[in-house]
């Protein structure tokens, strides 16, 4: 691990063309680089997926037309979002109306840079490298501030000061989400968590501690808030703000911010994936199969599918509801998990032992609860005489 | 250490030069037809009226500062969390006396409704006033 | 000059040149804006001192929080689109006599100070470290961190409350 890079650079012959240092930065660009367009071809999938599962889910096609699948839809926009004009208005700051993607991309790929997407791979060995993400974010929350505000639009400078205020109250819950998981594995580093987690799916933390499984459930909440997707939309709520702070933004800067929007969903549910799921590990025993990337890629793939789900089945919240749950819901239950969690990492193994028993009482009576609730909404009577 | 730093910087710096790269890429092909009604800034459709100054809720303010609070006491919690099991429980008494103090603040700023949303206007569940010139 | 020093003058020239427009620019937003360049600069250069964790606190709670605070005072504040700096120079004499005094201060504290220029013996994660400090050698004074916190929480929260308009003590 701590010599990927000298390995890397062995293995290419390098050190003897140009010094370390050199060769370091040439492969951390190419990373970054790789990191980059994997970042638009996610967007270009997730935009074409969120099309189709919303159409799924309420019972349409969805794109069809262009390509199998309507898979170059997504392409065509983009070519589209390139060529495309890019008006600035006349009283907008014509300064911070660039940086501001910039700043907000700058936020989104950041945090990248130190997930563990495998055994070994990890482009920056952070020690502390959850916090480093936790850290990261608040570029985003700046950059979308000065998009609200260069824009000169009431629409960019509500939907700004919204987007930041969600951001940072729910930077709160999330935090102490993380931490309950922290307290139990003693570690701040990406690479170690996988590693905490392995062998086999009942080493994952969400199932080894009750207070962890309620951890995840507040860290998946708030990681849908960090990354302003419905139900905790209000910064781009279209129908009160057109769509917030990029209201002013077209062509290719907005589709920096789109793209920076989907990179955000990926990172979150990584660090989701990393402290709960498991990280790279495979669901058995022993050493994941196939490497442990592809685990990874799944896992936040079935995370990313939850929120586009989530995204067409919820309402937005309101922007007083949006802070009570924050700060008079999610707060307390997050303290409460991690007093649990931290009274959990001082018991003995017996002690671990019930809590996973509780752990898988406590996911067993969830998933009971969420069945309960989905067979109570499904039969509904249609009493406008619309067949359904 | 340094060498994850390191890579920390290439990536701050490579993402500033990848938009400013993507933009130059995207000024070879895109159109530049400005006009005076374009430039306008966008109030679905009406003609703007007044600044985009807008009288904000100062609730955006407070809920600010009550972060700015809890984040600094989370970021204490960090390292506590990181030692927890190698110190035992003097570790943990320590953390609860240090929340237990917190908690005070945190029901007092709830009892007396810093934590709620509403308006001087008193509806609620706004955000913004708007006011023309 | 090797990496290290390179990343240095980078990182130094990051944090002047922000500290310098948020000094010297006379628009408030570019001023408010412009600390996050400072504030980044700051952080990195604990980086390099090898201080991670402290390097990942500063970009949390500088730009995570004190900034974005800033940013809303600024932003809550009448007119912002029209709000200049109007600096008036009152006393240049005076003035300038005590900053250069204080300049010539700090010179002669950073020339005397005999500067640690060991790194070698740092470069490992301290977050651990400090948490183990925390815990044994400085309980006291953590612990009274604490109370300093929620002394400020109360205050702030009196202060806020008192300068919104009509909330009385707010239902």
């Amino acid at each position: 691990m701590q010599g990927m890079y000298e390995t890397l650079l062995a293995a290419l012959g390098a050190e003897r063309v140009v010094p370390f240092s050199v060769g370091f930065a040439a492969l951390v660009v190419v990373f970054a680089l790789f990191a980059a367009i994997m970042g638009a071809v996610v967007a270009l999938i997730m935009v074409l997926a969120e099309r189709k599962i919303s159409a799924d889910i309420q019972e349409r096609i969805g794109p069809n037309r262009v390509g199998p699948m309507g898979f170059f839809q997504t392409v065509a926009d983009a070519v589209k979002l390139l060529t495309k004009e890019n008006v600035l208005p006349r009283k907008a700051d014509s300064i911070l109306h660039y940086c501001a993607p910039t700043l907000v991309f700058t936020g989104g790929l950041l945090p990248v840079a130190a997930i563990a997407w495998s055994n070994g791979i990890v482009v920056a060995d952070l020690n502390i490298g959850v916090l480093y993400v936790v850290g990261t974010a608040s570029l985003g929350v700046i950059g979308r501030l000065m998009a609200g505000w260069a824009s000169n639009n009431k629409w960019s400078l509500l939907g700004g000061m919204r987007a930041a205020g969600q951001m940072i109250s729910y930077e709160i819950p999330n935090s102490i989400a993380i931490l309950s998981v922290i307290v139990l594995a003693g570690t701040l580093n990406l690479q170690e968590l996988s590693e905490a987690q392995k062998g086999g799916i009942h080493q994952w933390f969400v199932f080894r501690s009750p207070f962890a499984f309620v951890a995840c459930l507040i860290c998946l909440v708030s990681s849908l808030a960090e990354v302003n997707r419905t139900p905790f939309d209000l910064p781009e709520a279209e129908s009160e703000l057109v769509s917030g702070y990029h209201t002013e933004y077209s062509g290719i800067r907005w589709a920096i911010f789109m793209m920076s929007e989907y990179i955000g969903m990926v990172v979150v549910n990584a660090v989701a994936v990393a402290l709960f799921f498991g990280g790279w590990n495979g669901g058995l025993p022993g050493e994941p199969l196939l490497g442990g990337w592809i685990w990874y890629l799944l896992k936040i793939a079935a995370l990313m599918y939850c929120q586009v789900w989530v995204r067409f089945v919820l309402p937005r919240l309101r922007i007083d509801q949006l802070m009570s749950l924050c700060w008079k819901n999610l707060v307390p239950l997050g303290f409460l998990a991690l007093l649990g969690a931290s009274v959990q990492a001082l018991l003995g193994p017996t002690g671990q032992h019930v809590m996973m028993v509780a752990a898988w009482l406590t996911f067993g009576g969830f998933v009971t609860l969420l069945f309960a609730a989905v067979l109570k909404t499904r039969h509904v009577p249609a009493q406008d005489g619309i067949p359904r | 250490m340094y060498l994850h730093f390191g890579a920390v910087l290439v990536f701050l710096l490579f993402s500033v030069a990848f938009v400013a790269i993507i933009y130059g890429i995207s000024a070879l092909f895109r159109p530049a037809n400005p006009s005076a009604e374009k430039l306008t800034t966008y109030e679905c459709g009406e003609i703007p009226f007044g600044g985009s100054w807008i009288q904000f809720n100062l609730r955006y303010y407070l809920i600010a500062l009550v972060f700015l609070i809890f984040e600094v006491e989370v970021v204490f919690l960090y390292p506590w969390a990181v030692v927890l099991r190698t110190i035992g429980a003097f570790a943990f008494w320590e953390m609860i006396v240090f929340l237990a103090i917190l908690l005070v603040g945190f029901a007092y700023v709830w009892r007396k409704g810093d934590l709620s949303w509403f308006t001087p206007s008193g509806s609620g569940h706004t955000d913004a006033t708007f006011s023309g010139k | 000059m090797n990496a290290y020093d390179l990343a240095f003058y980078l990182i130094a020239a990051m944090a002047l040149v922000g500290a310098a427009i948020t000094v010297l620019s006379r628009r408030l937003v570019y001023a408010a804006f412009n600390l996050l360049l400072a504030f980044l600069g700051v952080a990195g250069l604990y980086a390099l001192l090898a201080a991670d964790f402290l390097a990942i606190a500063q970009v949390i709670v500088y730009v995570g929080g004190i900034l974005v605070l800033l940013l809303f005072g600024v932003m809550l504040t009448h007119r912002i689109y029209d709000t200049t700096l109007k600096s008036v120079r009152v006393q240049p004499l005076l003035g300038g006599l005590v900053a250069a005094g204080v300049a010539v201060l700090l010179i002669r504290v950073a020339w005397n100070t005999p500067w640690n220029t060991t790194p070698e013996l740092a470069r490992e994660p301290t977050t651990a470290k400090i948490g183990e400090a925390f815990m044994k050698h400085y309980v006291f004074p953590f612990e009274f961190v604490s109370l300093i916190l929620l002394v400020a929480l109360i205050g702030a929260a009196l202060i806020g409350r008192s300068r919104a308009p009509k909330s009385g003590n707010g239902r």
